[in-house]
């Protein structure tokens, strides 16, 4: 197909958008090269806003709607390979159909951005959000981030093609979602020209990686145990690189669009001198804050550290926010069954990041919110509560708490 | 507002007249390590001959994967890339996708570019089909998927796919004392399957690579006429069908002589048998399968009965499909009768 592409607004605009329209705008901005869709709820409504821009003549891409996420992922992995600016995503067990084709695209390093609208993984079947799908890649060579406003995910998306593209990085990078909390709520977002895009995302060049016949490489040979494990290593190496690629960019980003000036890998929010934190990622924001404030009315210093890059996970970052608390809770949006105190990722995840530090917090597991429950101020203040009994007496009577469970 | 299908320009690849007419550059050289006799390998050969160097070559996991492409020894003079086992269909899509938006968006020179997924017959009767069969409705897309079915996951140690041949010896199908014939499954018939059921399909084609130079030009063919094309080429395969490798050409001529594999190309809906399947096909004698049979340890468990069965599943593909090797279907009585009565009306009208 081929269609003319409109100019696009020259100053920045503010629009009325959801956060899947929000990325929808992120991607025409990068003038991205292919897309693939394929429906599930509810990342699917980003597919249908790119649709809208192509039909629109907004952007110029491939739209290729697939007949499985398999293929959805398969296809960008190779359009990725010639030299494409590739997108892609899914939800829920959507995501974990591609997941082959996932799981082989770090190690092809190829830098495919995708939006995960985390959704549960249904049986029984439940639309609402869970981490569990997203989180399935963190152990693979993806780089993870999760976002909590519309406007979030539109400069994480231009940040996640920066970083990814970044040829010391050459790394696939998932952007979570929380479904229909964030991808389907409507909110003011500020979409920016297309001058300061280009000004601040290069083109995506692949360099002697390319496949083209005037470069003729074989690409994914068998390697076996004679390679396998240096290109793991080199695989390892990209992942601490792009703790630095992340910073130049948001560093970059901000220079030129004046937002993203704070920490890229923590929010904290009144957490400097608090002596229980809450600890969480995605659209925990709202209900936390809001159930901090009224703490804080009440003398209860509780404070909230918002994780945004799970991989490569920030753990200087985490220890310097944390270590002065009493007690931090976790607030897992996920399962991890029989793992360690039964606790869920992000909680096993925070406490092996705490553990060199000298002084170090109790940690406690909330599991909270599940497959789209939400997660309430009454939710907050019970976890609090049991943070600051923690943070009186010293000891944890019990290291594992689902909040908010009938019966 | 354009709405017209823009279909990218194919190199023009006119039919090779003859062996001695033949080009003499390989792109699938020395460095594999496939077995003696394999005849997958010359079917990749073969068909990086006939596409020549302005060719991407995406390869399905299976033996045309793991031993061909020894890291620091690939074979391939033409660039290549591995994909998934059920991938090839998807892998033909996305680098015919990019290389189209990127010559559009002139960040690649623009030239026409083959793009050849391949896959075996695991990859592509078996899990890759539903890929396989997406990849052909895309009509803007210029692709061919190869299918090289050599009747049996042969990489991983002889297991037996959906296109293994009734009663075969495979490891998943050892005969037994209790029992002696476990795969009891009817291979099927993938290129009739798809290109009955892909409109937009304009080049469906069976190969048989004993026949090396008609081969080649199927190869051409299907890449000079665009779009998503499917060949399927049947693969003696020595270590899977247990034969002395020296007899990989011999039991490839065979097949097509018993009626077993027939040769046919469909290009533009119209079906059309060639080599000696054509003459089959007008009614000449075909040799038994027993011939076929016996020549291969896989089937050296067979009794007279087997020999007898398979001999007439063959003998019902030829009389009774409606087209033999394609489209398993017999016409009903009623269409048979409209059929004849719109003759006759046709007969009376001309008299």
């Amino acid at each position: 197909m081929s269609v003319s592409t409109k100019a696009a607004p020259v100053a920045d605009q503010e629009m009325l958008i959801s956060g899947c329209a929000a990325i929808a705008q992120a991607l025409r901005l990068s003038d991205i090269d292919v897309v693939t869709a394929y429906p599930i709820r509810p990342y699917d409504t980003v597919m249908q806003a790119v649709a809208k821009l192509i039909s629109n003549g907004e952007l110029d891409a491939e739209y290729i709607v697939a007949a499985s996420e398999h293929d959805q992922f398969e296809i960008v992995k190779h359009a990725s390979a010639v030299g494409a600016r590739v997108f892609c995503g899914s939800s829920g067990v959507g995501w974990m159909y591609a997941m082959e084709a996932i799981a082989v695209t770090p190690a092809l390093r190829l830098p495919m951005v995708a939006l995960v609208g985390n959704r549960a993984l249904d049986d029984p079947g439940a639309f609402g959000c869970e981490h569990n799908d997203a989180l399935c890649v963190r152990d693979l060579g993806w780089m993870l981030t999760w976002v909590d406003t519309a406007q979030e995910a539109l400069d994480t998306a231009l940040i996640a093609y920066r970083v990814a593209e970044d040829r010391r990085v050459f790394l696939p990078c998932a952007i979570g979602a929380d479904g229909a909390f964030l991808t389907h709520s409507e909110v003011l977002v500020k979409v920016p020209n297309k001058e300061k895009v280009d000004q601040f995302l290069p083109k995506y060049d692949r360099g002697d990686k390319l496949l083209h016949p005037d470069n003729p490489i074989t690409i994914a040979p068998q390697v076996n145990e004679d390679w396998v494990m240096e290109i793991r290593k080199q695989n390892d190496d990209a992942m601490r690189r792009a703790r630095g690629v992340i910073q130049e960019a948001y560093r970059d980003f901000h220079k030129i669009f004046g937002r993203q000036g704070g920490n890229p890998f923590v929010e904290s929010y009144m957490a400097e001198d608090a002596d229980v934190i809450l600890f969480g990622q995605g659209t925990l924001s709202l209900p936390v804050k809001v159930g901090i404030r009224k703490l804080r009315e009440q003398g209860h210093k509780v404070g909230f550290v918002r994780l945004r890059w799970l991989r490569p996970f920030p753990t200087p970052e985490v220890q310097e926010t944390l270590s002065r608390a009493k007690a931090v809770g976790v607030i897992d949006r996920d399962y991890s069954f029989g793992s360690p105190n039964h606790g869920a990722v992000l909680y096993n995840e925070l406490r092996s990041a705490l553990y060199d530090l000298p002084n170090r917090p109790h940690v406690i597991s909330f599991i909270c919110g599940l497959g789209g429950r939400e997660v309430t101020l009454d939710s907050v203040t019970e976890m609090s509560e049991i943070l600051l009994k923690v943070a009186k007496t010293g000891k944890v009577e019990q290291p594992n708490y689902w909040i908010g469970v009938r019966g | 507002m354009a709405t017209e299908l823009t279909v990218l320009p194919t190199q023009n690849l006119e039919a090779f007249k003859g062996v001695k007419k033949l080009t003499v550059e390989e792109y699938f050289t020395s460095g594999h390590r496939t077995c003696q006799g394999c005849e997958s390998a010359l079917v990749m050969k073969l068909m990086a001959k006939a596409a020549g160097p302005r060719t991407v070559i995406l390869g399905s996991t299976g033996c045309m994967y793991v031993a061909n492409t020894t890291y620091y020894s690939t074979s391939w003079v033409v660039p290549w890339m591995h994909t998934q086992l059920g991938s090839s269909g998807s892998a033909a899509v996305g680098t015919a996708a990019g290389l189209k938006v990127l010559m559009r968006k002139n960040r690649i020179k623009q030239e026409p570019i083959n793009v050849i997924a391949f896959c075996g017959d695991g990859g592509g009767a078996d899990m890759g089909l539903s890929s396989i069969s997406a990849a052909l409705t895309y009509p803007e897309y210029n692709f061919l998927i190869l299918m090289y079915d050599n009747e049996s996951y042969a990489n991983t140690d002889i297991q037996l796919s959906s296109m293994t041949p009734y009663g075969a010896n495979t490891t998943f199908s050892p005969p037994g004392k209790a029992r002696r014939i476990l795969h009891k499954r009817w291979k099927k018939n993938v290129a009739g399957m798809l290109a009955a059921g892909h409109p937009e399909c304009r080049y469906v084609a069976t190969v048989d690579a004993s026949y090396a130079l008609e081969m080649m030009n199927r190869i051409r063919k299907a890449l000079t006429i665009g779009g998503p094309t499917f060949i399927h080429s049947l693969d003696p395969c020595p270590k899977g069908w247990d034969y002395d490798p020296i007899q990989s050409h011999d039991l490839g001529e065979l097949a097509v002589e018993t009626g077993v594999w027939p040769l046919f190309e469909i290009e533009d809906g119209v079906l059309k048998f060639y080599g000696k399947s054509k003459g089959i096909a007008q009614g000449r004698k075909r040799k038994p399968v027993r011939e076929y049979l016996l020549r291969q340890g896989r089937f050296a468990h067979f009794t007279d009965e087997d020999i007898e069965y398979f001999q007439k599943k063959i003998d019902l593909m030829w009389d009774r499909w409606l087209i033999p090797g394609a489209v398993c279907i017999e016409m009903g009585d009623d269409i048979r009768k409209q059929l004849a009565r719109a003759e006759q009306e046709v007969a009376a009208a001309e008299a």
